[in-house]
């Protein structure tokens, strides 16, 4: 939902660098991210306990979960189990579909646009009034609508949130390309007798991938939130694999007992999104051309 | 103008015929049966086929496609498989409860996200600036479903301050309001600072300055009128965000809209359903949109149409 803009190829890594390093709540939506990736990739060392594990102790004698205490520091949930466990091990599924589901996403708006953009005509007019109709499609119902219907895995979640995040990157794309294709080094390639592939890859694509970096690092931010909200419809992946939306969907009927139970995996939502959001805003100011 | 708009209302046309044909294709090519759905898992092989050739269902698809789309020329949505309502019925039915929702949210939006926008741009780059705009972004940022429980376990729950859920009176509309807001505030929040702080800088502002205005003059009557409008005529694109919210949060707050309708078709394959409530969703987000390009040229006349 963010304006696009264009970014452009930096002629200065170091000085990308140094602009990025002075933004402060990049850095820290960085260091966040990293952590959490760290987290999500160490889950099996760091869980205190098997996330699928019931405990006999995990419930109150009236069966109601248990608070977060000295044993379970984040409490347990509906079924005895401990819900930090669970959401090192939701870390996994929530980053590895962020980042399968948008780069696929990305990597279909990118080719996409650059076609449309390159080709213009009828090619590029097909494509585009194609985006016409996918932003005017619900994308949510969409994404609901066919992951009820196909049984979510893993990986159809994935390639569902794919299908419907590519439009935005391909618009982006497609405008820049637009753009860029009028310059001289691209007509001078053309008369060059370059083919038109050398051309796309060769001279166009390294000027779009700072749009890229900085999508897909947004995007990674919208991802996580779909996946979850998914999840939590019950249409993303199933349990009892522990995901975030998905603890949220299951604990929502005992939810005023154990309020803990909606509040420490929407942090996690919340937390995941918001860095990504930052990193990705950060990347965009520090590429902007016209910045200092 | 006049050839502007007729050609934004052709292009219009054109977005939601294709808007029918995907979801068409989607909800038809997908390995799902809903004749074996309505009939159940014991039902025999005649009975399935008969509700089949019942719904038309055993038809070839480009005959149904036709059907359904000579249907919609005639404003006919056709019927839910399930309850077996005209579905024109059932959408006009539900339509009240998510405009009374979207209404509240974009309420909240403006209510929270002009504001914070000026006054983070009035800051630009100082302690409060920031501290607004980590709020932005964890607005942009917050799961809708997880924030929207934790409001009622606050506010309904724990305080008992406005009802639990379900809809009706002023009071049942703030919750979910707020929660469907959260995201769009953000945003505006954001967009309001870009666009405030753009302003600052304009060579008018300048003069105002320079002759001796007070800062509160140049920035209420000046600046401020400038940098409000083009933003709220943002309105319309607004749209497709809240719509995706919708659906969210009427299944947390029950609340009986379009979107708890879309959710409960789904649930069951009502295939006529689901395409009725995506084709009308479809219709608002175009209609946002071509309202933005109709009002935005209004309010900005450095913008022309075209």
């Amino acid at each position: 939902m963010i304006q696009p803009h264009p970014v452009r190829a930096p002629r200065a890594l170091p000085r990308v660098w140094r602009r990025l390093l002075r933004n402060g709540l990049g850095l820290f939506g960085g260091v966040v991210v990293i952590v959490f990736v760290l987290l999500a990739a160490f889950a099996p060392l760091l869980a205190p306990y098997d996330p699928a594990e019931q405990f006999f102790d995990g419930l109150t004698l009236e069966g109601s979960p248990l608070p977060p205490d000295g044993r379970f520091l984040l409490g347990t949930d509906l079924l005895g189990r401990d819900l930090l466990s669970r959401l090192l091990y939701g870390a996994r599924i929530s980053l590895t579909i962020g980042l399968v589901a948008n780069a696929a996403a990305l990597l279909i708006g990118t080719l996409l646009g650059l076609l449309a953009g390159y080709f213009k005509g009828v090619v590029g007019g097909a494509i585009m009034r194609f985006t016409d109709v996918m932003m005017a499609f619900p994308a949510l119902l969409l994404a609901i609508a066919l992951s009820a219907i196909l049984r979510p895995s893993l990986w159809i979640v994935a390639l569902v949130i794919a299908l419907v995040n590519w439009v935005q990157v391909a618009r982006v794309v497609y405008a820049q390309v637009l753009a860029l294709s009028e310059n001289d080094f691209v007509t001078s390639a053309q008369a060059l007798g370059a083919r038109r592939g050398r051309i796309l890859f060769k001279h166009l694509v390294p000027h779009v991938l700072p749009t890229m970096l900085v999508y897909g690092t947004l995007g990674i931010s919208t991802t996580v939130l779909l996946e979850a909200t998914l999840s939590f419809l019950g249409v993303g992946v199933q349990p009892p694999t522990p995901s975030w939306g998905g603890i949220i969907s299951e604990s929502q009927s005992f939810f005023f007992t154990a309020p803990w139970l909606v509040a420490f995996p929407g942090l996690a939502i919340l937390i995941t999104a918001v860095s990504f959001n930052l990193v990705g805003d950060a990347l965009r100011d520090a590429l902007d051309p016209r910045g200092r | 103008m006049l050839g502007y708009l007729a050609s934004r209302l052709a292009q219009t046309v054109f977005v939601l015929l294709g808007v029918v044909t995907v979801a068409f294709l989607i909800t038809n090519l997908i390995p799902a049966d809903p004749a074996r759905m309505l009939a159940g898992r014991q039902a025999s092989e005649e009975t399935v086929a008969g509700i089949r050739s019942q719904l038309g269902l055993d038809k070839p698809l480009y005959m149904q496609y036709g059907r359904y789309v000579g249907g919609l020329a005639r404003g006919d949505l056709g019927r839910s498989y399930q309850q077996r309502t005209d579905i024109r019925t059932l959408l006009l039915s539900r339509l009240p409860a998510t405009l009374q929702l979207t209404a509240g949210g974009i309420f909240f939006e403006l209510l929270f996200g002009i504001p914070l926008g000026i006054l983070a741009a009035l800051y630009a780059g100082r302690a409060l600036d920031k501290v607004v705009m980590v709020f932005a972004f964890l607005g942009v940022s917050a799961p809708q479903f997880a924030l929207g429980l934790i409001l009622l376990y606050v506010f309904a729950y724990r305080f008992a301050l406005l009802p639990l859920g379900g809809y009706g009176t002023p009071q049942h509309l703030i919750l979910p309001a707020l929660t469907l807001a959260v995201t769009g505030a953000g945003w505006y929040a954001r967009v309001m600072r870009g666009a405030m702080i753009e302003t600052l800088q304009a060579d008018y502002i300048r003069t105002g300055t320079a002759k001796g205005l007070a800062r509160r003059r140049v920035v209420v009557k000046h600046a401020l009128r400038n940098a409000v409008l083009p933003v709220i005529a943002m309105i319309g694109l607004d749209i497709g965000l809240l719509m995706g919210g919708v659906v969210v949060v009427e299944s947390v707050f029950a609340w009986p809209g379009i979107g708890q309708l879309a959710w409960q078709a789904i649930q069951v394959l009502d295939i006529p359903v689901i395409m009725g409530t995506v084709l009308l969703t479809a219709f608002f987000i175009v209609l946002g949109n071509l309202l933005a390009d109709l009002v935005y040229p209004l309010v900005d006349p450095r913008i022309r149409y075209g």
